[in-house]
């Protein structure tokens, strides 16, 4: 028996058994292949394309698209895998709103793009279904390179180096591979344990040995994998998770918004996951607007997300705003966390100031509101949780050159632990991709002998 | 509103758009449901002589081309003459034509190519009341294996004399209807003139094989792993029908034959097109077969109102009308030269224009300005061929722009000259008449 939306606290079951799987299903309907050829047909697969440009990681969409209008699934998504052994994903998670599909040329002639992200996903899902492996290992090159971290960057990595034909060992604090893909994106985008075929399929390609459990800081450093490995990447995301600096934040029902999402995530069944009747949320990422929604879809009665700037400054994509608004959370924007109400050591409210930009600075405006909650999740931003171990940080993060290099000599990095680029999934792919280039030009010095080509897929070999 | 009414070869309806020989005709049931939906006419599907009717496959008889959302873009069959009795057809038609008295009731006839056939059955068809016959000289696949159809067709004695003798034995208007199957249309239609025909229909369907399963490796439609060409029709046959219209509409020997225009007509504006070009009416087959009998309420709704616009008071008003412009390629204006111009406002940046005119025309296109994305022609480079209109996907994004005279073609650096100068005249041309020769009116 469902214990209701009503129920006072932080409880779990709110929902009925069909509501839980109604709310957590996929939130786009995969095409079908006829729906695919239609959409397909939308795009004029123009010169130069710039839903190319838009891409991080640089995919051939026309070429894939066209590939698919014409009924050849599978070359579209070695066309995809080319450049991002993760399109999978990525074609699930990606704001698209923000990347290819804002500059594609249909939503300047008529603000409706070519669903590219959907296209991805009917070509991949096709492709992985099928375990079709598209490329083949280069001859073994007796290097080895430590890829630490499993994650987006830390796959993409992983597989390009295995690709020519170097010997990776990748480590991972967590018990599971795929990083936020396994813990942190928002299930109903993930679902049918998606991340889980996909890291199979990725390292099905060979020469990647995972080791789970390690993790770099605790159980070996830095400069023992350099000593032991020909190279080491790091990507190593951001691990930690800023302080609110409110009172009374060590009160019971305040949680980090990504531990509730992974714990979500985890969960065999999401009907056991306890959300509160109540929920703030404090923050203006993906991340905020996820923990928001997915609390809604648990069942909570209110869900409020408060943001201390105005919509302009959300990270959080226009769609990603609809799609939590359509959901009944409501949005606050002004509103910055003061004090943490708390009775008999739980969380009863939250009391915020209104906030306002003065000069150029984020300033109280002297008023307050009380919130009355039974839940807050933080949700104000990652940190890098390592030191370094000696590379050079800049703010707050592993300082890298444009091709994942750090300051240490044999030692790159990319994803959400390096500079530059967007937190998302497909830089962390474009990142973990690029430094593996730059890895294999180091290893191999600069006359490439022939023996460690790339050895193309099917497509070159006919 | 404009008068739809027309009168071909004496035949009345009260509008142009008859419904062509086919599967929409092969009954009364259909026939009725045609008119009842507003068709003017039918030229009933081809009857056969007396005694056992042919069979049909009974496997698929179609095959289709589409494009992507399955928009039916062209039709193949390989269906012969109707298979149903002869006197139930021939009794459902004089019925029919008494219910429907307004309505042009055609008969299509195919018999064996010999004198006692066609002297045989055209007076039964007499006997049904119909407005007049139309001889099938244009089925391509089965019937033309057994010496009729297109056999006749392809072989302008065979059509002059089979017509002289549906002259002969009968008091109908007749109707020859043309096969496409031949490299000059016109041929046929003079051999159907000098037989005294009264009009020509055209076309019929064109040789074609659909497609192949690359499973099987059968040509589709499959019959038991084996196929055969069939018949082509619907929307991608138009403009070759449209040609061939022209031809005739313009042949000294046949100018003035009333033409029945047919092939790939779906919309009123593709009935215009013909019409303009010489056809005195249409007929329909495929539309009709892909979207059924209510079409013809949106080709006589969107006649009328383009009439109205024009000021068309009756079909005569434009019938034939652009027959005087189709020429021959030797007459047409060197002199008139035209650049193609990009609205910046409309381009949307897709780069098509750039790329065909880049890979595979006269690099005149750029791609970029300041380091940005950018389209234009370049004037000095355009030599007018319309490419980029045609793969732009934005309507009126790209114009072609005539030059007036005076003024300077920056490609050739030479003025734009204010007459007509055709190739007869032009230096280039190797076998000069040194006489500008003018297009015959
Ligand atoms: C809640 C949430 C929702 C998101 N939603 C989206 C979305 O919809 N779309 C999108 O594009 N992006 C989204 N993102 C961002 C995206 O998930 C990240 O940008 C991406 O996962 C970064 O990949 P990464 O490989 O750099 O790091 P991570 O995915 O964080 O992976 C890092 C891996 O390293 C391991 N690790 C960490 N420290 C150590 C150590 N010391 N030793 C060994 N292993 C270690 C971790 O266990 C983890 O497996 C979301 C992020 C969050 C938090
Ligand atoms: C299934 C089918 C059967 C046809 N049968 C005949 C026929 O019996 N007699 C005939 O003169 N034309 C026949 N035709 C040809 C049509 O009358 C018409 O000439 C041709 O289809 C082109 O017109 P459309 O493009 O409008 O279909 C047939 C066409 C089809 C599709
Ligand atoms: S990876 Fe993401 S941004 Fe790139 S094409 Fe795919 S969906 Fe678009
Ligand atoms: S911009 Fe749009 S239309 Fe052009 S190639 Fe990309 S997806 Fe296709
Ligand atoms: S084809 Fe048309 S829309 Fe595309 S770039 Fe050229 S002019 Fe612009």
């Amino acid at each position: 028996m469902a214990n209701g939306v009503l129920k006072e606290g932080i409880a779990a079951g709110r929902l009925a058994a069909g509501e839980y799987q109604q709310n957590f299903s996929d939130l786009h309907v995969p095409f079908d292949a006829h729906e695919a050829r239609v959409e397909a047909d939308r795009c004029y697969f123009c010169f130069d394309a710039p839903c190319m440009t838009a891409c991080p990681t640089s995919i051939d969409i026309p070429l894939f698209i066209r590939e698919i209008a014409t009924d050849n699934p599978l070359g579209a998504a070695e066309t995809i895998f080319d450049q991002n052994i993760l399109g999978g994903m990525c074609a699930r998670v990606c704001p698209t709103e923000q990347l290819c599909e804002e500059a594609c040329v249909r939503m300047e002639a008529e603000g409706k793009p070519v669903q590219i992200g959907q296209l991805q996903r009917y070509a991949t899902d096709i492709a992985i279904a099928e375990d079709r492996q598209f490329y083949e290992r280069a001859p073994e090159t007796g290097k080895r390179v430590a890829v630490v971290g499993a994650g987006p960057a830390g796959l993409s990595a992983a597989h390009r180096l295995a690709r020519y034909g170097h010997d990776v060992v990748m480590y991972d604090a967590h018990a599971k591979s795929g990083g936020l893909n396994e813990y942190g994106i928002a299930t109903y985008k993930t679902t049918g344990n998606f991340a889980q075929r996909e890291v199979d399929y990725v390292t099905a390609i060979g020469g990647i040995t995972t080791v789970h459990g390690k993790a770099l800081g605790h159980d070996f450093t830095l400069a023992q994998l350099s000593a032991e490995f020909d190279a080491v990447f790091l990507g190593i995301g951001l691990g930690g998770v800023n302080a609110l600096r409110a009172e009374g934040e060590t009160a019971a029902g305040v949680a980090n918004a990504v531990d509730f999402i992974a714990d979500l995530r985890q969960a065999k069944d999401v009907a056991s996951v306890p959300v509160g009747r109540r929920v703030v949320v404090i923050g203006g990422g993906m991340t905020a607007v996820d923990a928001a929604i997915q609390s809604k879809l648990l069942g909570a009665e209110s869900v409020t997300i408060c943001y201390r700037r105005g919509k302009e400054n959300m990270n959080a994509s226009g769609f990603e705003q609809d799609l939590a608004a359509s959901k009944g959370v409501s949005i606050r924007h002004w509103l910055s966390p003061k004090r943490v109400l708390s009775e008999g050591g739980k969380v009863v409210g939250l009391e915020l100031d209104y906030t306002r930009m003065d000069g150029g600075k984020l300033v109280p405006t002297g008023e307050t509101v009380i919130i009355p909650c039974d839940q807050i999740f933080k949700a104000i931003g990652q940190s890098l949780a390592s030191d370094g171990e000696g590379v050079d940080l800049m703010g707050g993060k592993i300082a890298v050159d444009g091709e994942g290099r750090t300051s240490v000599s044999g030692v790159w990095a990319g994803g959400d632990c390096a500079t530059g680029g967007d937190d998302l999934t497909v830089t962390a792919v474009a990142e973990g991709r690029d430094a593996a280039e730059s890895i294999h030009r180091a290893l191999i010095g600069s006359g490439i002998t022939a023996q460690a080509r790339l050895v193309e897929g099917a497509r070159t070999h006919g | 509103m404009a008068d739809l009414r027309n009168n071909f070869v004496g035949i009345k309806s009260p509008n142009p758009f008859w419904l062509a020989s086919a599967p929409p005709t092969d009954k009364a049931y259909n026939v009725e449901r045609a008119f009842k939906a507003g068709w003017g006419g039918v030229v009933w599907k081809t009857l056969g002589e007396a005694g056992p009717p042919v069979v049909n496959v009974n496997g698929p008889r179609y095959g289709a081309i589409w494009g992507a959302d399955r928009r039916l873009l062209g039709l193949n069959n390989i269906e012969l003459i109707t298979d149903r009795d002869l006197q139930t057809n021939l009794r459902e038609i004089k019925q029919v034509k008494m219910n429907w008295p307004d309505r042009a009731v055609v008969v299509s006839i195919m018999v064996p190519c010999d004198e006692e056939s066609w002297k045989a059955i055209l007076p039964l068809v007499e006997e049904t009341e119909a407005d007049g016959i139309e001889l099938n000289f244009g089925c391509p696949h089965g019937m033309s294996e057994r010496g009729m159809g297109a056999a006749v067709g392809q072989v302008p004695e065979y059509v002059e004399m089979v017509v002289r003798w549906c002259k002969q034995y009968s008091r109908m208007p007749v109707i020859t209807k043309l096969t496409p199957n031949v490299t000059d249309v016109r041929r046929p239609a003079r051999a159907a003139k000098a037989g005294g025909t009264d009009a020509v229909s055209l076309i019929n369907t064109i040789n074609s094989i659909t497609g192949v399963d690359l499973d099987s490796f059968s040509p589709t439609p499959s019959i038991d792993g084996k196929g055969t060409h069939g018949g082509y029709c619907g929307p991608a046959v138009k403009p070759i029908a449209m040609h061939m219209v022209a031809d005739i509409a313009r042949d000294a020997e046949t100018r003035g034959l009333p033409i029945s225009g047919i092939g790939g007509i779906t919309t009123w504006r593709d009935a215009a097109e013909f019409m303009a070009l010489g056809a005195g009416n249409v007929q329909v087959c495929t539309a009709a077969m892909t979207y059924g009998f209510k079409i013809v309420e949106e080709m006589i709704s969107g006649l009328n109102n383009w009439m109205d616009e024009k000021g068309h008071r009756t079909l005569e008003d434009f019938v034939g009308r652009a027959t005087p412009n189709v020429t021959d390629w030797q007459y047409l204006n060197l002199n008139y030269i035209t650049k193609a111009r990009i609205d910046q406002e409309l381009c949307i940046k897709c780069g098509r224009c750039h790329i065909a005119c880049e890979d595979t025309s006269h690099q005149a296109i750029t791609k970029e300005l300041n380091g940005k994305r950018h389209f234009e022609v370049l004037e000095d480079e355009c030599v007018g061929c319309n490419l980029c209109v045609n793969v732009c996907p934005v309507d009126n994004c790209i114009d072609m722009v005539a030059l007036e005279p005076g003024m300077l073609d920056q490609r050739t650096k030479k003025v734009v000259a204010p007459e007509y100068a055709n190739w007869t005249s032009h230096p280039n041309n190797p076998m000069p008449t040194h006489k500008k020769l003018e297009p015959a009116e």
